[in-house]
């Protein structure tokens, strides 16, 4: 086996059973491999098929508001003593990052002339997004859903439901996340030669990692040549928050080249890494396998899954894309925690000094930024330039936050 | 690491024929019959009473004891066995007590044959599961979710503690995966009948006698077919085209749908019998 290289061109590649490093892979019943094979084909075909590319990109810059903004968030930086470009994914259709990668599999999916796709969702919003591109290019759609979290976001799934898609409460396990993902592979297995499964983040086994970050890189792409546009030179850092990895690997991969851009993930540490209850994979997990893949996991000395615990729905997963367990082991990119309160600070800092209210998802990147600061600073010997990928919009987390911050009408205290 | 795995050679020097599972098919072979598989999770109801439940089992005519070592995330199975899976874990079941089990359902005399998904062994630490499986008196790993690419280290500790290693063939391998995949067992190739997960379910699957006369253009050893199977009828039918009939859920479901132990072990003994009876039924 040998390691993915990365040329300065700024696109690592796995091996071609999908292993960076010893991450990564394929671990899954055999009955699924002769579909991830053929994805794996299809995908690589539509990489190099211009008339592919042309359909995904006018897509994205039709329906789906693509290419997004890189925002100089002045009254921030003031704020926080650096120069943040903030790349808008919130003003996306669906108001996240997320539609891309869901452009691109739907797409495939057509490609591959599957008539349904599947979905796990945590928050609901990979499952929105799934059933919005399901409705556009007019597949049957399924989503899975942990019973807990259909509760704790009704919302998403009343969406879901008006765009045309079913969605499956999840009985078993914990029935969160982890478990609507386990549901939707059982479907998978039954159903392989009519439906495709939309992995929401760089996560699953191979090709998904690797496809994911190909359908998702746009991010970073738009972000390296906006900030060549507007500041004439790259930036000094890079960050977003890591769940599965997907937001985060969209605006890394295009930087990872760059030896001078520092990229720096940021993990849920929910009530902080040393109480146990978080969702860091990386800064407070250990080497596993989960999901299909080795990567690493929250897990026991037995090896089951832990369950993870994040304030935030889209974080809130007790693994991690094998791509950021390579680029945490071979040092290129920083991964740090933080914790529920640290991104609910971040969160009001942005809705009050912007007027943007960011997905709490997005604020965790936002608060570790902050953090960094001043070893950036001292570092470099002066201001640093940091782009922030603002992954998504938090329309979705009101309730959460305005019972966070207790101003919700009738539940102050 | 991975990708090892390619140029393991299937038998490999330290294989002891007499631990593996191969002798309980040559008997039922002899005796002109199929071989009947029962699986239960370790630890479901309880430590004790899976031991129980396995021992009743034996003594009911099952063949070979499957014990399935309880995962979180059990992406091959359906709801039966995941919510024993579930109660088992909430238990308390470790991979120690898994392996107490073995140790304890072995001593019957039957074979004794582990299926796991991988993170609880890669854990463990795969040579020292690999040791400890051994000395337990277990003949080999089920892995449904280990493909033989990926399971480098696995080839090399089972070759090194003479375990028999299955891994999974479906109706959707193709012909040089299944012949690859088939290359790296020992002991005896597992033929998952149809396109889905576990579960009892009203007929079997006609994609099986397919896939298991695929897999015998390709060698010798014992076949096995899984998934769906649940009754007597359903055994017979099986036994008449494969080596073996593995039956999971509708035994545990013996055990899940009963107010007490005492009412799910008779009813375990009277299923089990009937699937014995099943396989001795088969024309061949
Ligand atoms: C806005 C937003 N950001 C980030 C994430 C985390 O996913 P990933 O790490 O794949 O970007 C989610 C997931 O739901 C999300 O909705």
């Amino acid at each position: 086996m040998s390691a993915p290289t990365v040329p300065a061109s700024g696109t690592s590649s796995p091996d071609g059973a999908g292993h960076y490093g010893r991450y990564g892979g394929r671990f899954v019943p055999e009955a699924l491999v002769a579909a991830l094979d053929e994805l794996d084909l299809a995908y690589r075909t539509a990489l190099t098929d211009e008339s592919f590319q042309a359909e995904f990109g006018a897509m994205l810059r039709e329906y789906a508001n693509v290419p997004s903004l890189l925002y100089r968030a002045e009254r921030l930086s003031a704020e926080i003593g650096a120069r943040i470009l903030l790349k808008r994914e919130d003003l996306n259709h669906t108001g996240a990052h997320k539609i891309r990668n869901v452009l691109g599999q739907a797409l495939l999916t057509k490609r591959m002339g599957k008539p349904r796709v599947i979905a796990e969702t945590g928050a609901g919003q990979h499952g929105v997004a799934t059933a919005t591109a399901a409705a556009y290019l007019d597949l049957e759609c399924v989503v899975y859903m942990g019973e807990v979290d259909t509760q704790r976001q009704a919302l998403n799934v009343a969406r879901m439901r008006m765009l045309g898609a079913t969605v499956v409460p999840v009985t078993s396990g914990s029935r969160t996340l982890k478990d609507a993902m386990n549901e939707a592979m059982r479907d998978w297995v039954a159903n392989v030669d009519r439906t495709h499964y939309i992995i929401g983040s760089t996560a699953g086994p191979h090709p998904f990692p690797a496809m994911v970050r190909d359908f998702v890189r746009g991010i970073g792409v738009e972000a390296r040549q906006q900030c060549l546009d507007l500041r004439g030179a790259l930036p000094d850092a890079v960050a977003a928050c890591v769940g599965g990895g997907s937001n985060a690997l969209g605006i890394f991969h295009a930087f990872v080249g760059d030896d001078d851009v520092r990229l720096y993930g940021f993990e849920a540490g929910g009530d902080g890494v040393e109480t146990g209850r978080h969702a860091a994979s990386i800064t407070g997990g250990s080497s596993g396998v989960l999901h299909g893949a080795r990567t690493y996991v929250l897990q026991d000395s037995d090896g089951q899954t832990l369950e993870s615990h994040s304030i935030s729905a889209g974080l809130d997963y007790p693994g991690v894309g094998p791509e950021h367990a390579w680029l945490h082991d071979i040092g290129r990119a920083r991964y740090a925690p933080v914790t529920d309160a640290e991104a609910m600070n971040a969160f009001q800092l942005l809705c009050r000094t912007e007027g943007i209210i960011p997905a709490i998802e997005s604020s965790h990147a936002l608060a570790g930024t902050i953090k960094i600061i001043p070893a950036l600073t001292a570092e470099l010997g002066r201001e640093p330039t940091i782009v922030v990928n603002l992954s998504g919009r938090g329309d979705k987390d009101v309730h959460t936050a305005g019972e966070y911050f207790g101003i919700l009408d009738g539940e102050q205290a | 690491m991975s990708g090892a795995g390619q140029s393991v050679a299937a038998s490999g020097p330290g294989a002891a024929v007499d631990r593996s599972i191969a002798v309980a098919f040559e008997k039922t072979r002899a005796e002109g019959r199929a071989l009947l598989i029962g699986c239960m999770p370790a630890g479901f109801p309880s430590v004790e009473g899976s031991i129980a439940a396995m021992t009743a089992m034996v003594s009911a005519g099952v063949d070979v004891i499957e014990v399935e070592i309880p995962y979180s995330d059990p992406v091959m199975d359906g709801p039966v066995i995941q919510r024993a899976s579930d109660i088992a874990l909430a238990g308390g079941v470790r991979t120690a007590d898994a392996l107490r089990i073995i140790e304890a359902v072995a001593a019957t005399g039957a074979p004794v044959v582990t299926m796991t998904y991988w993170n609880p062994i890669e854990r463990y630490g795969v040579d020292a599961f690999a040791r400890d499986l051994a000395a337990a008196g277990g003949t080999g790993l089920i892995t449904p979710d280990l493909i033989p690419e990926e399971a480098g280290e696995w080839l090399a500790a089972s070759d090194a503690y003479g375990l028999d290693r299955t891994f999974l063939v479906a109706p959707s391998s193709t012909d040089e995966r299944l012949a690859m995949t088939v290359g790296h067992c020992r002991g005896f190739v597992y033929a998952t009948a149809l396109m889905g997960v576990t579960g009892a379910r009203e007929s079997t699957s006609d994609a099986a006698p397919t896939l298991v006369s695929r897999v015998r253009a390709v060698t010798g050893l014992p076949v096995g077919v899984g998934l769906g199977v649940g009754n007597g009828a359903q055994a017979v039918e099986v036994g008449g085209y494969a080596d073996g009939v593995i039956v999971g859920s509708a035994l545990v479901r013996c055990l899940l749908d009963k107010p007490d132990e005492a009412t799910g072990l008779t009813a375990l003994r009277a299923l089990s019998a009937e699937l014995a009876e099943g396989v001795r039924t088969v024309a061949r």
